[in-house]
């Protein structure tokens, strides 16, 4: 099934989740409401037709405007993919229901995208950081992440030698 | 600090005991089997056949309690530093360090954008050598003992002159 | 008091039906305790931390804990220039780097529209089969060391040596090859390269079978592995498992044939999967064998490629690299590729500058890796190493 055979469907079957068709791209994405995700995802990975049964990637994403979520789908029965994405602006936080009892993998995806950009997943059952430690602050990749520079009083800057060479001098 | 370091003045049995001491431990360096990252794929290469570190009496044990030397292979991260410590305060003394490869000496490729990489594993811990290098190569690490072998060569049990 | 009680356990009874049958004697379970295993365990292949609760020998709950070598390369790498960028890929599955290029560069020339030659396509091949042969020893010899065979392990690192030093010889690299550009390759093959590789497929041939004497069809290998940690083909889609993982449960699934990058649809091989020969499908040691399977067919593709190599006339391999990259094409993709580990996917996002605005990277071991917790309770402890072991994690990739 190609993208737009898929979107035309979703959107009869979803008439409320503001379902949009971006075209712009080399593979077209289909953007929906955060709240509405965990549903689409179950009627892909269950429909017959769809049968999207293994999710290859979900990414968190930071744009000039929004923070989304990007879930790339594919299904091994029929040989076809689709991208979906969720987003919302940054001045308050994202907050995406979770799809990790949809597909189990995305569990930790999930938590790797919170850990790292902040995005929040409604019953998740884990909702912990993943790589970083659980008292990190801040997210690192957002843009305007500013880096710590010391942890549990190890330091995370670099020493600067030439400064210390100008001090022996003077 | 062992029992008998540090005690004596520095005489002629101080010296020639050193001498035995200090020929045993540069000739059986035990580092920890611990591998970080990349570089710990060159150490694994560096112990199995062809390099054969066997030959030097270096043997890699799996446990601080047994082992001389932390032989820091790879990219210290935050959260690792914290174990590294431990790991390092659980060995006996004599101990000895060898930073392996630009990472562990100065954060190498993540210098700049790391913010989870500790930039220099002398910042948390004492190193006697560095091995440059992304990853070094076996020569390299193996030419790293060889200098750790000179280093402990000159070490004295005898009172510090002060 | 001590009382004896007979329980009927049938012959070849798996931990987790034991466990089950143990179910009704509430009183013979002791207290549950929790071991920490790693991040300096020399049988987790790296920095893994796994939390162990464990009720006697048996794990009831297994929690992996990660980002212990979490280096920043998704940060780092939005300040890098595109052809950058290759260099840090380098360092994510350390002991296959050149497929780890491969992937992003690819992914980079499909969303950029860039056409690279055959040759240049053929080289690839030629390099990242090598690597990925040089990656299945290290897996094969390790899993050998973890289950308690020191020296298969030293056999195939002196095999793996030989790789190294063709790749010393064609880019001054052993481990860390940084090969390939966006468009082509660094430089050309050096001279009388091809013809090393070719003494070096007739020095490997039959070496195969001396590891399948010495490891695979050992009697105590099998034991310790046969029936070991199932992970069936549905769980394994489920929790994105794939490459040999997922053939090893079954499935006949290679990006290399169903998702054809880099002409690999005109090469000649096979596709191995696990049957159970020794036990249940998708256990230990089919997950081990289809590696061992899958190092021939990587010998068969390298031979081929060697030998169309040989007959193409040279050309320019950085003919295509593009002069500038500082203007994109604004846009994204996820592009993925057959990994000795399993998918790698690259989900790259200009925007048009001369940086990647944002790069991730679908690590196949950090999927893998999610499996741990849903198969180990019911393991033992010394089987949670054989699990470890069988899906062939590399650290360096999971915490990026
Ligand atoms: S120095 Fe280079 S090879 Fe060694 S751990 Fe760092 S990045 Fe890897």
């Amino acid at each position: 099934m190609t993208i737009p055979e898929i979107f035309n469907i979703l959107q009869e079957k979803f008439p409320e989740a503001e379902l949009v068709l971006e075209e712009n791209n080399p593979d077209p994405i289909i953007r929906a409401k955060c709240e509405a995700i965990a549903d689409i995802s179950l009627l892909l990975r269950d429909d017959p037709d769809f049968s999207f049964d293994s999710l290859m990637c979900l990414s968190g994403v930071e744009t000039v405007e929004e923070f989304q979520t990007v879930y790339h789908l594919y299904s091994m029965l029929h040989n076809h993919k689709v991208t979906l994405r969720a987003g919302g602006t940054k001045e308050e936080e994202l907050i995406v229901p979770t799809v990790s009892h949809i597909w189990p993998t995305a569990d930790w995806h999930e938590r790797e995208s919170f850990d790292l950009f902040g995005i929040k997943y409604t019953d998740h059952p884990d909702p912990r950081r993943i790589l970083l430690p659980d008292d990190w602050v801040g997210y690192p990749l957002r843009k305007d992440y500013e880096p710590q520079k010391t942890w549990h009083k190890i330091p995370l800057t670099a020493i600067d030698y030439k400064e210390e060479d100008n001090g022996d001098e003077s | 600090m062992g029992l008998i370091e540090g005690r004596f003045e520095p005489n002629i049995i101080v010296t020639s005991t050193d001498a035995i001491f200090n020929w045993a431990r540069s000739r059986s360096i035990w580092p920890l089997t611990f591998g970080l990252a990349c570089c710990a794929i060159e150490m694994m290469a560096t112990n199995a056949s062809r390099f054969d570190l066997d030959r030097f009496g270096i043997f890699p044990r799996p446990t601080p309690r047994q082992s001389d030397c932390l032989l820091i292979s790879g990219t210290v991260t935050a959260k690792m530093g914290e174990r590294l410590v431990t790991l390092y305060e659980q060995m006996s003394e004599p101990r000895y360090v060898i930073s392996m490869g630009s990472c562990a000496n100065s954060g190498g490729p993540y210098c700049d954008h790391g913010y989870h990489v500790i930039k220099g594993v002398d910042q948390i811990l004492p190193v006697d050598v560095y091995i440059p290098g992304c990853p070094p190569r076996p020569e390299a690490l193996i030419d790293g003992f060889l200098k750790l072998r000179d280093l402990i060569m000159k070490e004295t049990i005898a009172k510090p002159s002060a | 008091m001590s009382e004896i009680r007979e329980i009927d356990i049938p012959v070849g009874a798996t931990p987790q039906k034991i466990s089950q049958m143990l179910e009704n004697f509430e009183d013979v379970h002791g207290e549950r305790m929790v071991v920490q295993m790693g991040p300096q365990h020399p049988a987790t292949h790296g920095v893994l931390r796994v939390e162990l609760e464990t009720d006697g020998e048996m794990i009831m709950k297994a929690t992996p804990h990660i980002g212990y070598l979490h280096r920043c390369f998704e940060k780092t790498c939005e300040s890098m220039t595109w052809q950058q960028v290759v260099a840090y890929t380098d360092r994510l599955d350390y002991c296959s780097s050149a497929n780890n290029n491969l992937g992003y560069v690819l992914a980079c020339e499909k969303m950029f529209g860039i056409e690279v030659s055959e040759r240049v396509q053929t080289i690839r091949v030629l390099v990242s089969e090598l690597n990925r042969l040089a990656s299945h020893f290290i897996a094969i010899g390790t899993y050998g060391l973890d289950i308690g065979a020191w020296t298969p392990f030293l056999y195939l690192i002196q095999e793996r040596e030989h790789i190294l030093d063709l790749f010393d010889r064609l880019c001054g690299g052993r481990l860390l090859l940084n090969y390939m550009r966006i468009g082509g390759l660094t430089h050309d093959l050096p001279d009388n390269w091809l013809k090393e590789v070719h003494e070096y497929l007739s020095y490997m041939e039959g070496k195969l079978d001396e590891v399948n004497s010495l490891l695979s069809y050992n009697k105590i290998f099998v034991e310790r592995l046969a029936n070991v940690a199932i992970i069936s083909e549905d769980m394994c889609i489920k929790y994105g498992l794939t490459g040999p993982n997922l053939r090893g449960a079954g499935k006949k699934w290679d990006l290399r044939k169903n998702e054809p990058y880099c002409g690999y649809e005109t090469y000649d091989f096979d596709i191995p999967v696990g049957d159970g020969e020794v036990g249940t499908i998708g256990d230990c040691w089919d997950r081990y064998i289809v590696r061992v399977k899958e190092c021939e067919q990587s010998m068969r593709i390298i031979k081929q490629a060697t030998e169309r190599l040989e007959k193409m006339p040279g050309d320019d391999v950085l003919a295509a690299i593009p002069k500038s990259m500082t203007k994109v094409a604004p846009g994204e993709i996820y592009f993925r590729t057959e990994h000795p580990k399993g998918e790698l996917g690259f989900y790259i996002v200009s925007n048009g500058k001369k940086f990647p605005w944002r790069l991730k990277c679908r690590a196949p071991s950090f999927s893998s890796l999610s499996v741990m917790s849903a198969v180990s309770p019911g393991l033992l402890i010394a089987d949670m190493v054989a699990l470890i072991g069988s899906i062939d994690i590399v650290l360096g990739e999971v915490d990026r």
